[in-house]
């Protein structure tokens, strides 16, 4: 990734991002150190349950945390320019110019009480000084573009009166108006149909081809990002546990956590989001995270190093594929940690053990 | 849509018709028969003098009758006539409704002016130094009555710095800068209690939608601070506002009788006060029961404008 | 408490204390004692050690008026309070709890009555009545404040019969009059209560208006809105006997608001108005 081209067309460096919510409990460490680059017109997808991080992360390099008690370090270099110390003015002339975001809930992104029209092209009207009669007209456009018919009446209702599937493609719209340089997507179909989850996916895929446009896409599911996305980030409290080209990702999972956020993805069924649970114990607490590999109390090839010594992200074999675990998936060390895991009754491992005796990790335990 | 209006039609008529009829029963069940207000006390020794006026003015027929008598008179806008000044008590509202309803006007539009402002600021800069002063302000504002704010003013105003009259009226018809000098201090006064009503309302509404998800994403947008602050929060707290308008419009009615006994105002509420003053039941139960109408139309009228600004209600039926 | 609102809570406790023990007070005047007859005082005096806030026009002392004057409104405001929280709180959460027509028929009646402007209400029934002791002004006031608590205990109980206790003991057979009594008022009560603060400045306004217009307690006892009538004849003379009750008015009610507002923001309140 560092040949004179690829850096040419790069567009965003994130360096040691880390991000702190102080409330009265304590200090949320929402995101804890995350490094990742983006290229023109390449897409990302940044998976992780809920609560690891992911739409903080999203918001902290669109310096979109509101309220006074958030600190964000590090920096987002985007085209030359650090995001995160960018003044305020200069920040509203990148939103929606050069950075755009696609909300979770469509039902709520959009304001109930103006007109679609408005909202698709006031923003626009503020950063192009566009008049009433062009901004119509492109309106039009954007909708045809998303795939909503009849544009001209949905452009007069209220949001209320489309269904969510057209609300969200009417938030694409809105984010796509002055064609930006890059989109993020947080988890831009969770909230909608299972039948319009793989349209609006379509939609965003083929915008983002055609446009030459940069995306990142975050989702809490595996299966979004299959076959989506050209890189793939793995979240897990805050930090990133793997990062790889999508592809070899999914050939091959090095950290436990990727592979237990695999092994939860439902096989069959479409029903996607509801399975997570399917991973023993909970997420850690933020405030006060746990020692050592943040993973450890969860997962199944715990050894007492795990406890104490924070795992970097490294590559191993391929220089692309990097993953922060010191016995990860398919090591020798691996499997003998997770059989000697399974023997002690370790409830995670002993999991996994019963539920997917065939799965990549248990192979030598069975 | 159709039906909702009809509904709340037909509960306004029903709720008109129990004012009235409960002002009727007021006036004259009490103690304080209209007769005192008729002849003097040592005339009344003249049983049959006061028998003949009490068949003249039908005191004598039984309740219901002479309420369905004035009622029908009453929605003709004949509300009978003053036992006092034997002028109609409809020519008399008639006369004194437009300084009343300048005065309201005046006071509400002042406030909105100022509150829509300072709430919107307030809620923008919610926990700052502006915050505390603009809300300490509007906790202290909820604490002054009409009566003492209107002291007060006269006291600087009138007095010590001379720039404005004490008291009086001056019609619009005599001028409008003659006519404004003589309704700013009062409409001041009934203001302050206003202004931090709805400064307090307006603050909290869009600190509330300040949160809304589709805030971020106007934020999001690249849209100004500005523009989102007036543009997409004051639409949904403007509902509110209008509601609370409406609802403090009986307050206000209130207040307008003490100021304008303050201002010496040739208004509504001062000659209801004359009217108490000098035991005039007409008078009395004429006004009382205008000043309820005027109520409960403004405040079904905030129900219906309500609904013709939230398009979710709107379609909704 | 922040320290802010303590003051203001001890300003009212001291309010109701001089109020209920004025006559207890050592070196109290006479609130009614005219010093110029006698030649002792004169009119519009200065503050001084006899007079701490001098006299007004007629010679009295403002201090112990202001004193005395605030029993009118403790009177007024607490009558109001009780009748308020025991006659609507109770009706409102009746209502509220047992719904359908007796539900309706109340509302209605209470929507009447709530359909005037409260002031002119008051007036009116103040005059008709013809006589104007504290006792009169009170009940009056008092009967009037029983609408606006009863729609505040309806929507409060309204929302607790929806909650699962509630249900719980519907479905276990309980009695209604058990349930209205064991589970419905007590968790109406918080949120009466701190209505009841807000009221209270309220009718110590509306109290206030009603003296200032010469409607309230006859003269010569001490109220704080008659005072400041009182004193606005004399206004370009002396300023002073209309500044004290004004701000012994402002005061009571700021500290009024500010209490009510922390008792409302408070978490007891919230979770029992859910
Ligand atoms: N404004 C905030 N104040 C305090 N904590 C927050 C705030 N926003 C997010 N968090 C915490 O940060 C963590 C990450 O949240 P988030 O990024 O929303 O997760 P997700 O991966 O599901 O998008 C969560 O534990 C959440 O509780
Ligand atoms: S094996 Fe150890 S380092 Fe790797 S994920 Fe598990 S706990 Fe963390
Ligand atoms: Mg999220």
């Amino acid at each position: 990734m560092s040949d004179a081209v690829e850096t040419d067309r790069r567009l965003l460096t994130v360096t040691d991002l880390r991000t702190t919510f102080s409330i009265a409990a304590g200090d949320v460490q929402a995101v804890r150190g995350v490094s990742f680059a983006l290229d023109r017109g390449r897409t990302l997808g940044i998976v992780g349950e809920s609560g690891c991080g992911k739409t903080v992360l999203a918001r902290s390099i669109m310096r979109l945390n509101l309220g006074s008690n958030v600190t964000t370090t590090g920096t987002a270099e985007f085209a030359g320019r650090d995001l995160l110390s960018l003044p305020m003015a200069d920040m509203h002339e990148m939103w929606g110019m050069e950075l755009a975001m696609v909300f979770q809930d469509p039902m709520t992104s959009l304001n109930p009480l103006v007109r679609v029209g408005r909202q698709v092209t006031e923003h626009l009207r503020q950063h192009l000084g566009v008049g009433r009669a062009e901004a119509a007209r492109t309106a039009v456009d954007l909708l045809n573009e998303v795939r909503i018919p009849e544009p001209e009446a949905r452009l007069k209702a209220y949001p209320h009166e489309l269904s969510g599937g057209m609300r969200q493609r009417i938030c694409i719209a809105i984010a796509l108006a002055c064609e930006p340089a890059l989109l993020f997507a947080d988890e831009p179909t969770t909230a909608l149909d299972v039948t319009v989850q793989h349209q609006i996916l379509n939609l965003l895929g083929r915008e983002q081809r055609e446009r030459d446009m940069a995306m990142v896409l975050v989702t809490h599911d595996l299966g979004v990002v299959a076959g989506r996305t050209d890189d793939t980030l793995v979240m897990y409290a805050g930090m990133v546990v793997e990062q790889a080209p999508t592809g070899s990702l999914f050939e091959e999972m090095r950290h436990p956590y990727s592979e237990a956020l695999l092994r939860s993805l439902p096989r069959t069924s479409q029903v996607s989001h509801t399975r997570l649970a399917a991973i023993t114990g909970r997420p850690p607490d933020l405030i006060d995270p746990p020692s050592g590999c943040a993973f450890s109390p969860r997962c199944p090839y715990v050894q007492p190093r795990c406890r104490e010594e924070v795992p970097p992200l490294s590559a191993v074999d391929d220089p692309d594929h990097r993953f922060a675990c010191w016995t990860p998936v398919g090591s020798p060390e691996g499997m003998a940690a997770f059989a000697r895991n399974v023997a002690e009754g370790l409830p995670q491992a002993v999991a996994v053990d019963l539920t997917a005796p065939s799965s990549t990790g248990s192979g030598g335990a069975s | 849509m159709g039906t909702f209006i009809a509904k709340r039609l037909v509960r306004l008529v029903g709720t008109l018709l129990a004012v009235s009829f409960l002002t009727f029963l007021l006036v004259n069940l009490l103690p304080g028969d209209a007769i005192n207000a008729l002849i003097p006390i040592d005339a009344q020794q003249d049983r049959e003098f006061v028998e003949q006026i009490r068949e003249e003015w039908g005191l004598n027929d039984p309740m219901l009758v002479r309420y369905g008598r004035w009622l029908g008179d009453a929605v003709q806008g004949d509300f009978g006539d003053s036992i006092v000044t034997s002028r109609t008590v409809s020519s008399e509202i008639f006369h004194r409704l437009p300084v009343t309803a300048e005065l309201m006007l005046v006071t509400v539009g002042l406030s909105v002016m100022l509150a829509i402002p300072l709430g919107v600021m307030a809620a923008y800069r919610e926990g700052t130094r502006l915050d505390q002063v603009i809300s300490g302000i509007a906790q202290v504002f909820l604490s002054i009555p009409g009566f003492v704010a209107g002291l007060l003013f006269i006291y600087v105003f009138a007095m010590k710095l001379g720039w404005l009259p004490a008291t009086g009226w001056n019609r619009l018809s005599n001028g409008l800068l003659d006519n404004l000098r003589t309704v700013i201090l009062p409409a001041l006064s009934l203001a302050l209690i206003e202004i931090a009503v709805y400064t307090r309302v307006v603050r909290s509404d869009v600190m509330n939608t300040l949160q809304e998800d589709f805030v971020l994403s106007a934020r999001a947008k690249g849209l100004s601070d500005r523009y989102i602050l007036f543009r997409h929060c004051l639409r949904p707290s403007s509902l509110t506002l209008i509601t609370v308008v409406g609802l403090n419009i009986g307050t206000l009615l209130g207040g307008t009788v003490v100021v304008e006994f303050l201002f010496a105002m040739p208004g509504l509420g001062k000659r209801l006060l004359d009217a108490i003053f000098q035991r005039d039941f007409m008078m009395i139960q004429g006004i009382t029961v205008f000043v309820a109408t005027i109520y409960v139309l403004v405040n079904t009228a905030v129900d219906l404008i309500y609904m013709l600004v939230d398009p979710r209600i709107r379609k909704a039926d | 408490m922040p320290l802010f609102t303590r003051l203001c809570l001890g300003w009212l406790v001291a309010i109701v204390f001089g109020a209920i023990f004025a006559d207890l007070i050592p070196g109290l005047q006479d609130p009614n004692y005219q010093g110029f007859l006698f030649g002792t005082s004169a009119t519009n005096e200065p503050p001084s050690l006899t007079h701490l806030l001098g006299t007004d026009n007629n010679s009295r002392d403002i201090l112990a008026r202001i004193v005395y004057g605030a029993r009118v409104s403790l009177v007024v405001s607490m009558t109001a309070v009780i009748m308020g929280t025991v006659c609507g709180g109770f009706l409102g959460a009746l209502v509220g709890f047992v719904r359908g027509k007796t539900d309706a028929m109340i509302m209605a009646s209470v929507d009447v009555i709530l359909a005037f402007p409260g002031l002119v209400l008051l007036l009116t029934v103040v005059t008709l009545l013809g006589r104007r002791d504290l006792l009169v002004i009170a009940t009056v006031v008092g009967f009037l404040s029983i609408p606006p608590y009863t729609r505040v205990a309806r929507a409060t109980a309204l929302a607790v019969s929806r909650r699962e206790f509630v249900m719980a003991a519907r479905a276990i057979g309980t009695r209604k009059r058990t349930i209205l009594i064991r589970e419905i008022l007590p968790n109406c009560l918080p949120t009466l209560m701190a209505f009841a603060l807000v009221n209270a400045a309220v009718i110590i306004l509306l109290e206030g208006a009603l003296a200032f217009l010469g409607l309230s307690v006859q003269p010569p006892t001490a109220s704080w809105g008659n005072m400041i009538n009182a004193a606005r004849v004399d206004l370009r003379i002396n300023v002073w006997p209309a500044v004290w009750p004004s701000l012994a008015l402002v005061f009571t009610v700021y500290s009024l608001n500010v209490v009510g507002d922390h008792i409302r923001r408070s978490k007891a309140v919230r979770s029992a108005a859910l």
